[in-house]
């Protein structure tokens, strides 16, 4: 997230300075990439030097490498690929259940009565405390793996939802009806577009848990995704493939993130400070 | 009554009821615990009738309001309202999430609803606006789409609850106009609710002052709209002091109409 943050205000900046171009400064001239770059030429130097050795951390020359020798033998796409799947399927069932689970309590009294006191007393519990029961119940195939990532990202989405739905402005619930709108119009033109803001934000804290609870998941005796691919290296010392995956765990965060943007600026067109630009 | 006083008292014993009112309330009363907010209210709005409500904060009228627009359920009670009703709020109320022509059509049946959000649209002067979002609208051009809403359906009933309250002087005169040749036109039956005793006498055929749940006063307007500038200042002092003091339970009007 800081770092898609970074991200956006030196896009901003470098879109104002190529409508009004300024005279060169280093301050103005990629000055938020400074001190990443200067780090990085750090670290490649102590390497060089022999100052950080390889089984401590491998050089950033050697993690590109590496990372390019991955994608070339597909070794890292296939391994990916099984990893964003465990995503999928998890989010694809918490965000469901969430959903489902936020509107009948949010629309219903009795659903909120016999729906909100068991997702309190789930919110209670880490989904990652419950690793070793899903062991117990599902094995160390892929079903604990996606069970705890749905489990994970469930509550986010119920909460958000939830208190969108009854945060809807009464005002505007009101109006609605005074034209004669039925509760199913009422839910479809007034509750569930007042809802979208607050559910997105769910959406997203959902997205930043999968990813979390797809790290520690795939620790569970994994024979494919990155989590294998992390562990293999850590046995063979290979410190520029944990590099390398630790790289495509931050881009999976940053793809996320872009995506929920990305519906977000579609969906919420109507807000003033979307609408402005 | 002298004719050329321009309004009379209405006395209610001499009141002649309309042979088919558009809203009829008898004997309507409500109650919040122990509150009592609307005490016995008798109430006939006659077809294309346009009549204004005075009264004070707590003075009853938001809940008569309501309930005239049915957002408030009301059972056992003597209450005739019509199905085709339309409500204009202070605040606008549009959907921000809906472009204006969308918020104009919302909940009409059939499919020719932009087509009908157009017209209303133009009636009210926005006819460029249609694919504006509400949120860059102002505060005037919101409440002319709210306008605009109301007329689509065609109501034979228009509550306005102080539509005017949060716009500018100049804004409100011309909201004033618009609604009167709004009204002409589609001669819907107005109820405004307003504080602003001006805006009352400028629109209204018949005034009425709402306190305590009760109506204390009642004044029609017979006057042309345009010509009452000569006694609006007489009708005005005699509105305010229903309004303001707590002496008119024994019916005494300082300002004796009869002097003239």
């Amino acid at each position: 997230m800081a770092v898609l943050t970074i991200n956006d205000t030196s896009r901003a900046r470098r879109s104002r300075s190529a409508s009004a171009p300024r005279p060169f400064s280093l301050s103005r001239f990629g000055g938020r990439w400074l001190s990443p770059v200067l780090l990085l030429l750090l670290w490649e130097a102590g390497s060089r030097l022999g100052l950080i050795p390889e089984r401590t951390l491998a050089a950033p020359s050697a993690v590109l490498g590496t990372l390019l020798e991955m994608v070339i033998s597909g070794e890292l796409p296939s391994n990916l690929l099984v990893s964003f799947a465990r995503v999928a399927v998890g989010l694809l069932i918490g965000v469901g259940l969430g959903l489902g689970l936020g509107l009948v309590a949010g629309l219903s009294r009795s659903g909120e009565l016999a729906v909100d006191p068991l997702m309190q007393i789930k919110r209670t519990i880490p989904a990652l405390a419950l690793t070793p029961l899903f062991i117990v119940w599902f094995g160390i195939g892929e079903t604990p793996k996606v069970a705890l990532i749905a489990f994970g990202t469930i509550f986010p989405v119920y909460l958000n939802l939830y208190s969108g739905i009854r945060s809807v402005d009464l005002r505007l619930l009101d109006a609605a009806k005074s034209f004669g709108l039925s509760r199913w119009e009422q839910i479809w033109h007034v509750i569930l577009p007042s809802a979208l803001p607050s559910l997105l934000v769910g959406l997203r804290y959902a997205l930043s848990v999968s990813i979390l609870v797809l790290v520690v998941a795939e620790q569970i005796n994994a024979s494919a995704g990155l989590g294998y691919l992390i562990n293999n290296a850590r046995d063979f010392m290979r410190t520029d493939i944990i590099v390398v995956c630790l790289m495509v765990y931050a881009i999976l965060g940053l793809g996320a993130d872009w995506l929920v943007r990305t519906i977000e600026a579609r969906a919420l067109i109507w807000r003033p400070s979307i609408v402005e630009q | 009554m002298d004719a050329r006083l321009g309004f009379s008292t209405v006395d209610s014993a001499v009141h002649q009821p309309h042979p088919e009112p558009v809203v009829r309330l008898r004997d309507f009363t409500r109650r919040f615990g122990a509150n009592t907010i609307i005490d016995g209210l008798d109430l006939d709005i006659a077809p294309g009738e346009f009549i204004a409500l005075l009264g004070r904060s707590g003075s009853g009228k938001t809940t008569l309001l309501r309930t005239l627009a049915g957002l408030d359920e009301v059972r056992d009670q003597d209450v005739e309202v019509p199905d085709s009703r339309a409500v204009v709020f202070q605040d606008a109320r549009l959907l921000p999430w809906k472009p204006v022509w969308k918020n104009v059509a919302l909940g009409l049946k059939g499919d020719n609803g932009r087509a009908r959000a157009e017209v209303a649209l133009k009636e009210v002067g926005l006819g460029h606006r249609l694919d504006a979002w509400p949120l860059t609208l102002s505060g005037g051009e919101a409440q002319r789409v709210a306008l605009a809403r109301a007329l689509v359906r065609e109501p034979q009933l228009l509550l306005l609850d102080e539509p005017f309250a949060a716009l500018d002087a100049l804004t409100r005169y011309r909201m004033h106009d618009l609604v009167l040749s709004l009204w002409r036109k589609h001669k819907p039956a107005v109820l405004i609710v307003t504080h602003d005793v001006e805006e009352a006498i400028a629109l209204a055929d018949r005034v009425l002052v709402l306190d305590r749940g009760r109506i204390v006063a009642e004044e029609r307007i017979t006057a042309p709209r345009g010509e009452r500038s000569s006694f609006a200042g007489r009708l005005r002092e005699k509105l305010l002091s229903h309004l303001g003091g707590d002496d008119h339970d024994d019916g005494v009007v300082p300002f004796a109409v009869a002097a003239e």
